[in-house]
């Protein structure tokens, strides 16, 4: 029986050493380990055998048992991790084709120069301030000093809904509306985003409607060298820490002295482009001293208090920002223009 | 105001400084010049020449031969093709070598076998601005007076040497609108001495009395407070010297004759408009300015019959208008070639006068736009008496004693006290007082000690725009320079900055938005009538305002909704190929509650949405769904979550709101019964517009944001997280098609008690097995009890109570 074991094991092995397919290993795992299997029909003439014997051959049996199974489980496992590789290089896939991406919109451009803006003050301790779309002539001119028939008033020519109603021509009505909000209180510091309008006709710089963004400070004490200061610190934050300004003396109405304000350029950093015209400067706003009349018609004593304003056009520096070279492309909303700002 | 270098000379000098130097410190000192003119553009070797003879060409009909006497050793023979040359004339000659602006050579050649050595010039050819000839120069070569001198550089006799400075004048500064007055300025910059003329000197009078040949009376002293007038007699109508006309040209003015050249002289060098009447045209020399009658009516000199109406100035004689005060002279008494005396006037005419009429006629000259900023009443009188002795000059004029006048100048100069402490208070500066009178002697404004750190300063009449003390502290800063103004921090209390409730709000409906795929536009304030009436009007009652005077009727109306513009974006970028979109706007709608609109239109803000196309990006494997009425449903609730309001506190109402496919659209509204107020509305726009369009289905809301700001809820309240399990009970409900989802919810939710978490619909299907008109809709309800886990009985206690419910209420079925 011992021999007929041997024999069981040295034959089992061998047909084992050829096996290349996982299911000729279980049919011979069945064959011979198999409840009607080889081994389980030989150890059937166990019960003929003395009881001496019965524990020899019993661990006989169990050492054939032992040396098949582990040939048939190594021979599984390397079917099993055969399979495994073969289902990866199946899986492979090419990197290189695009992703499906989340889909996500953007902030306009003119709306996201607005809060940087916003932002730029707000962390200068500036109140958001807003105004009607459409204003009174008391508001519009003449609470800033322009009075009817003045002629500053051809500086802009408007659109009327009345002799006395109007589309805004600038969101510095929205000063003249605070100051009496604020009832004479000191100090006032605000911006004031919004749309303005104008009788332009529309061309690559020129747009009956524009947005405006409008500062304004008051205070016991508040200086020209405070507006420069205030001024220089907003566009180094607005155009980067190398940004110069340089103010040149103007008019406007509401404030005195007047200046207009450049700033180095911001794609040249002021050695002369295209952009700047070879001068190295752009003009991107207007700001002065708030007129004594203007502050004495917002209920300020023009002797106790000072202030500055300052106002600049949103997208002559979207324009600027983003390189932007025709303002019609803000209002087409044309998505291939608009997907461009998908950004932070 | 375009300023000569060559003039301003007259009165500064301008030695060592170059038109670009001088044109920049202008700039850093206030008055902006863009642009320098140089009149020469590139000439050399032009001369003037005689025109001896002139033939016509043996072999063309269109050319002369010409032998020019050119200063040159021997005559030489021009071929010239102009029209207007002939023998006898002083022209521009260029002779061979010469260089003309636009880069052209004159080179020795032969015409149709004739030599021709040089080219008579046209004005146009030596790059002058020939629109200022008379048309038969601009048309042919350019005749000079018979005086000239022969050989003379053509640049020396057209003074073309000569740098023009464009002035950008802010409305303040009418003062330059003069070469005196730009001298002013410059001697204020350079810091150098003024020479002035002194008109009155020059003036020779006859010995016979103006006021025995003309009169002069004012009726309307508060539009015309200063008229004085002179009489000149016997004047010789001519063309004007040509170095007057030089400068005439330079500045942009036509020469005409030598009296008008001369008016129009005096008013570039003082600012003053003057005006010529022919005298012997007006009744008995008599000039009376008056306040014009209603119905009267003038024929002004460009031949046009105007009607007057009482706010218009008028000079008249004989009871009849003869000019319009500063705007233009009338047709009869106009200078003419047959002028032998004449009435010069020179007066200050009110300003807002002059605008209005000039504005209603439509008639703006160099002359009224100079009155519109108020003339300076002190140059009224040398005005008048520099033209007067340069039309004794140049016209052979005599100038008769004494000038005739009604009114007075009124020119004292105002004294302004300013202060050195407030002066550096305002600017930030530390200036002494020494600086600080320095500057105000450049800009010749005498000024003196007040003591006490006071200053007195006078300002002299012709800078009318100086009343304040900080005008003056502008003064001081632009000269002193702004760049040497410090920089510094502001000082005082400091202030917190922040957004209002309604900024905040809108923002975060932009990130929201933004980030879930949707992308911001802006559209115009403005849009057609036709587009306010396409949709329901959040605005409900009132109506919509109209502008008074629109560009084009497609932007006359203020917006009634942002619908219309959402729509034309889509429809821009539809043509464009681009039509898979997702937009939204925020912005205002104006309405009014008035018939005739008297205060301010109410402007309310709103969010809009669209949607059309496939929604997500294109992928390279995936097919995207179209886009239907639940994305942009569920757009709209997603904002109201994140807004933290209450779905309960919202209803949607199938009314068909106005401009939506009747069948799939809605109003929303908040609050119940009486204070139920509309919000928004929402649906597929109406498949007719859609067509009309050639769009897509497209899905748009639109949303009132006040209501939201109120009903916003920014405050998150943690719950205990549930510890233990909830049941799940499907149900399929069978109903009439027409029974609405929200209905059955309601139903459910009031009968199933507190158990119920969530309801949730999950699927919807109608077909044959169901029977004609049904549906079904399959709801999926979850139960919990959050101190125990629930039995298999309470929960079918509670389900079967909400379906006997919809069996009561609706007649359900539960489907098997």
């Amino acid at each position: 029986m011992k021999e007929k074991l041997e024999a069981l094991k040295q034959e089992a092995l061998a047909q084992l050493q050829d096996v290349n397919d996982p299911q000729q290993l279980n049919d011979l795992r069945v064959k011979y380990l198999g409840k009607k299997g080889a081994l389980t029909e030989i150890l059937r003439g166990m019960g003929a055998l003395s009881a001496e014997e019965r524990p020899v051959i019993g661990q006989v049996a169990n050492d054939v048992r032992g040396a098949i199974e582990e040939v048939i489980s190594s021979k599984q496992e390397a079917f099993q991790e055969q399979e495994t590789e073969e289902r990866l290089r199946a899986e492979k896939v090419d990197v290189t084709l695009p992703g499906r991406k989340l889909t996500q919109g953007a902030v306009h451009p003119l709306s996201k120069v607005i809060q940087d803006i916003e932002d730029i003050f707000i962390g200068m301790g500036y109140r958001v301030a807003e105004g009607p779309e459409v204003e009174t002539d008391y508001f519009n001119f003449e609470a800033l000093n322009l009075p009817k028939n003045h002629p500053a008033r051809d500086m802009q020519d408007s659109f009327y809904l009345t002799e006395d109603l109007l589309m805004r021509t600038q969101t510095s009505p929205v000063q003249a509306r605070t100051m009496l909000s604020m009832q004479g209180k000191a100090p006032v510091k605000i911006i004031c985003p919004g749309r303005v309008f104008r009788r332009d006709d529309d061309d690559a710089t020129h747009s009956f409607q524009f947005h405006q963004i409008e500062g304004l400070v008051i205070g016991e004490n508040i200086r020209m060298s405070d507006l420069k200061g205030t001024l220089l610190q907003f566009v180094q934050e607005m155009f980067g820490d190398n940004t110069q300004i340089r103010l040149r003396p103007s008019f406007f109405p509401f404030t005195e002295p007047s200046a207009e304000v450049d700033v180095s350029c911001v794609k040249c950093g002021g050695s002369g482009c295209r952009v700047c015209k070879q001068t190295g400067w752009l003009e991107i706003l207007g700001c002065g001293m708030v007129h004594p009349k203007v502050l004495e018609m917002g209920g300020y004593d023009s002797e106790k208090y000072s202030g500055f304003a300052f106002g600049m056009g949103v997208e002559r520096i979207a324009m600027l920002k983003y390189g932007v070279d025709d303002i019609r492309h803000f209002f087409n909303n044309d998505a291939a223009f608009l997907n461009q700002f998908t950004r932070i | 105001m375009r300023v000569s270098t060559d003039w301003l000379s007259d009165y500064i000098s301008l030695e060592g400084v170059t038109s670009e130097d001088l044109a920049s410190r202008i700039t850093s000192a206030g008055i902006e010049i863009d642009v320098i003119e140089k009149r020469n553009q590139g000439i050399n070797k032009v001369v003037v020449g005689y025109v001896k003879s002139k033939e016509k060409h043996p072999d063309a009909d269109k050319l002369n031969v010409c032998i020019v006497d050119a200063g040159q050793e021997e005559d030489i023979q021009i071929v010239c093709g102009a029209k207007n040359v002939d023998a006898g004339q002083k022209v521009p000659v260029a002779l061979v070598g010469a260089k003309l602006p636009g880069g052209m050579d004159i080179k020795k050649a032969k015409l149709r076998g004739v030599l021709s050595q040089g080219m008579i010039c046209s004005a146009k050819e030596l790059g002058m601005n020939d629109k200022l000839l008379p048309k038969e120069l601009q048309e042919g070569i350019l005749v000079l007076p018979a005086e000239t001198e022969i050989g003379k550089p053509i640049v020396d006799v057209l003074g073309l040497n000569d740098e023009i400075l464009e002035l950008d004048l802010t409305p303040n500064r009418s003062d330059c609108l003069s070469m005196l007055g730009a001298a002013y300025e410059v001697s204020a910059i350079l810091g150098r001495e003024l020479s002035l003329p002194n008109p009155e000197k020059e003036v020779m009078e006859v010995h016979d009395t103006a006021a025995d040949h003309i009169s002069v009376t004012i009726g309307a002293a508060e539009q015309c407070s200063h008229y004085a007038a002179r009489y000149i007699t016997g004047v010789r109508i001519a063309p004007s010297p040509l170095w007057m006309q030089n400068r005439l040209m330079a500045a942009g003015v036509r020469p005409i004759n030598n009296i008008v050249d001369i008016t129009n002289y005096v008013m570039l060098e003082y600012g003053q408009p003057l005006h010529a009447f022919d005298a012997d045209h007006l009744k008995d020399g008599a000039v009376h300015v008056r306040m014009a009658e209603a119905g009267e009516t003038m024929v002004t000199l460009d031949g046009a019959e105007r009607r007057l109406e009482p706010h218009m100035l008028v000079i008249t004689a004989g009871g009849k208008p003869v000019a319009l005060a500063g705007v233009m002279g009338g047709l009869d008494s106009e200078v003419t070639d047959g002028t032998v005396n004449i009435l010069l006037e020179s007066a200050k005419f009110d300003g807002g006068t002059v605008r209005k009429t000039s504005r209603q006629l439509g008639l703006r000259s160099e002359a009224s736009s100079r009155f519109e900023k108020e003339v300076d009443p002190a140059a009224v009188i040398p005005a008048l008496n520099r033209a007067a002795a340069l039309m004794a000059k140049y016209a052979d004029g005599a100038v008769h004693q004494g000038i005739v006048e009604a009114g007075s100048a009124h020119a004292e100069p105002t004294v302004i006290t300013l202060s050195l402490e407030k002066l550096n208070r305002y600017l930030g500066t530390e200036l002494s007082l020494l600086e600080v009178k320095t500057i105000f002697s450049r800009l010749h404004f005498p000024s003196g000690d007040a003591g006490q750190g006071l200053v007195d300063v006078q300002v002299p009449s012709r800078r009318g725009d100086i009343v304040l003390d900080v005008d003056l502290i502008e003064e001081v800063a632009r000269l002193y320079g702004y760049d040497n103004i410090p920089t510094t921090a502001i000082e005082g209390p400091t202030t917190p900055g922040s957004l209002t409730k309604a900024q905040a709000i809108r923002r975060s409906l932009r990130r929201l938005l933004t980030h879930s795929g949707f992308q911001e536009v802006l559209g115009y304030s403005f849009i057609h009538p036709q587009q306010a009436e396409m949709f329901t009007s959040l605005a409900s009652e009132g109506t919509a305002v109209k502008l008074a005077m629109p560009m084009s009727e497609d932007r006359s109306v203020l917006r009634t909704s942002l619908l219309p513009q959402l729509l034309d974006i889509a429809v821009y970028n539809h043509n464009r190929k681009q039509p898979d979109l997702a937009l939204f706007e925020i912005g205002n709608l104006f309405h009014t509650l008035e018939e005739t609109l008297t205060k301010q239109p109410l402007e309310r803000p709103v969010l809009g949405l669209l949607m059309t196309g496939r929604k997500g990006n294109k992928q390279w494997n995936v097919q995207p769904a179209k886009v239907d009425f639940f994305d942009l449903k569920g757009a709209l609730e997603t904002v109201l979550e994140y807004l933290g309001i209450r779905v309960e506190d919202i209803t949607y109402v199938a009314n068909s709101p106005e401009g939506f496919h009747p069948g799939r659209s809605a109003s929303v509204y908040t609050g119940q019964g009486e204070n139920q107020q509309l919000l928004g509305v929402l649906g597929q726009i109406h498949p007719k517009t859609q067509q009309e369009l050639d769009l897509e289905d497209t899905y748009a809301a639109e949303i009132l944001l006040e209501p939201l700001y109120d009903m916003t809820n920014a405050r998150v309240a943690y719950r205990d997280l549930p510890r233990f399990p909830g049941m799940e009970r499907d149900l399929a409900i069978v109903v009439d098609e027409q029974v609405e989802a929200g209905s059955l919810i309601q139903v459910i939710k009031e009968n199933a008690g507190e158990l119920l978490q969530q309801i949730q619909v999950f699927d919807v299907f109608t077909g044959s097995k169901l029977g004609e008109g049904k549906k079904s809709v399959a709801i999926s309800l979850t139960y919990r009890h959050q101190e125990r886990t629930l039995t298999d009985e309470e929960v079918a206690e509670v389900t079967e109570k909400a379906v006997s419910a919809l069996q009561q209420t609706f007649g359900a079925e539960l489907r098997k």
